[in-house]
């Protein structure tokens, strides 16, 4: 039983080699972009613009509106990274409806790559936002007790934002796998359903997540600005 | 090992790639469309803000120009009025004096109107009283009438009372001259004698009397001796008569007075 889509490789020559998690990576960042092109080809900036524009436009002011909720100020300077990793999570979740797509997200490697794109994110906002000194000072907050704590808990909660990500999108595809062998008629197709909503919440819950660690690193002076309990699922 | 490290690689280059990709091809062309929008909406708002102060402007000087309107005409309006009520107080008591001027007119030439039909009056009664009473005393007795009021008169004579006598003896003793009888007409002898006699009997004195025809006395006599004066004539009737016609026609001139509310009506 395959776990991960790692696991199946198309080429390989040394180190490098070619599987399903960068394949179908690829599929979707053609999907993406192709698709953001051609819908933002003719736009218009008039009243009357075509529905794609419509729901472009509310996904893209959703995403603001969120991370400006959260307490992200400008909130387009954190769009590009966070929207990212919203569409990415949710596009992977939503194609798995296609037969025989493997959500790049059922890898821990993937999942592992977003987690660590955060791990550097978040210090990289944190120092533009409140220089290096003022950074490194929040990890002796409120003493300097705290020190290994903080640092424990932010490789900590790395870890558990690849680990969440991964186990829900491999146990949703493996439920189905399952399911498929069992019941093959009716029951695949209601778990199909709840995988879509699950990969949709893990998407908002992960990129939700990595705008609270950001806002927390660039909102040093507020005492509660470090998240005391994570969501998990 | 479920952690492939050159697949994490691989994937966090393709999520830069991916960032970049969505940064360049979505994020920016919708934003951009978005703010342009909303740019141009608010400068739609703005210029309907604009064209509404305008309108707003523009109806509020209507609105004074109107009003400005509205208070001059009726400036003139009570102007006219006033106006009007003036010139008709004028001309009401224009017609009031000339109306009064008109009544008092006429009533004056009523009033001379009446006063010319009381002479009437009087003098067609004098005349008529005169002739009534000379045709009605010579129809009745044998006698002419210049011998009835010579009778009259020395029987007034006679029957006249202390007091007048008296002074009328004091002054017919005192005179030299003679006293004076006049007369409307020309007194035969017999009533001169009966006249003297009686003069002489009612006074005692021997005066001398000398007769005078007047002929305004209408029919009468009268004696005057020393300023003192006895007379009897028809024209003191006939005054009496004619006051009485005056006073009648006063009345009649006199505006009618209304009978009291309530007072028995005969």
């Amino acid at each position: 039983m395959r776990l991960s889509p790692d696991e199946m490789i198309f080429w390989q020559h040394g180190v490098l080699k070619l599987n399903a998690t960068i394949v179908f990576t690829w599929g979707l960042m053609l999907l993406l972009a192709i698709g953001s092109k051609l819908i933002t080809h003719r736009l218009s900036k008039g009243l009357l613009r075509s529905r794609w524009q419509n729901l472009l436009e509310i996904v893209v002011s959703g995403i603001e509106k969120q991370i400006e909720e959260i307490g992200l100020s400008p909130p387009r300077k954190y769009l590009g990274f966070l929207g990212t990793l919203f569409l990415f999570v949710a596009s992977a979740s939503l194609c798995t409806v296609i037969p025989g797509f493997e959500p790049p997200t059922g890898s821990l490697s993937t999942t592992a790559a977003l987690a660590l794109c955060v791990f550097v994110a978040v210090p990289l906002f944190g120092i533009e936002e409140l220089g290096l000194g003022g950074y490194l000072k929040s990890y002796m907050e409120p003493t300097f007790i705290m020190l290994p704590f903080n640092i424990i808990s932010e490789i900590s909660r790395t870890l558990a934002l690849a680990i969440r990500l991964f186990g829900n999108m491999m146990s949703g595809a493996m439920i189905i796998g399952i399911l498929l062998t069992i019941t093959p008629f009716i029951f695949p197709i209601v778990m199909t359903v709840l995988g879509l909503l699950t990969g949709m919440v893990q998407a908002y819950i992960f990129s939700i997540l990595a705008a609270v660690y950001i806002a927390a690193a660039t909102r040093v002076r507020k005492p509660e600005s470090e998240p005391e309990a994570e969501p998990s699922k | 090992m479920l952690i492939d490290w050159f697949t994490v690689g691989a994937q966090t280059l393709n999520f830069l790639i991916l960032v970049w990709l969505m940064k360049r091809f979505l994020y920016k062309p919708i934003l951009h469309a978005i703010d342009a929008r909303e740019k141009r909406i608010a400068a739609e708002i703005a210029n309907a803000d604009a064209k509404k102060a305008e309108a707003d402007k523009a109806r509020d000087e209507f609105q004074h120009k109107n009003e400005e309107f509205d208070q001059q005409r009726a400036a003139l309006l009570s102007k006219a009025t006033d106006e009007a009520n003036a010139v008709r107080q004028q001309l009401l008591a224009d017609a009031q004096q000339a109306a009064d001027a008109l009544s008092a007119k006429r009533q004056e030439s009523l009033r001379a109107d009446a006063h010319n039909l009381n002479q009437a009056i009087g003098r067609r009664t004098q005349q008529e009283v005169f002739a009534i009473a000379r045709k009605a005393l010579s129809d009745l007795a044998t006698t002419s009438l210049e011998e009835r009021l010579g009778e009259v008169f020395t029987r007034r004579l006679r029957e006249m009372d202390g007091a007048t006598k008296a002074s009328l003896a004091e002054a017919l003793k005192t005179t030299s001259d003679p006293a004076v009888v006049r007369s409307a007409f020309d007194l035969p002898t017999e009533q001169r004698a009966a006249i003297q006699n009686a003069i002489n009997e009612t006074f005692s004195v021997e005066s001398r009397v000398r007769f005078v025809t007047e002929p305004d006395l209408i029919g009468g006599i009268e004696l005057a001796a020393n300023g003192q004066k006895v007379a009897w004539s028809i024209a003191d009737y006939l005054a009496s008569l004619q006051k009485g016609v005056e006073e009648l026609l006063k009345e009649k001139d006199k505006p009618e007075t209304k009978p009291k509310p309530g007072s028995p009506s005969t």
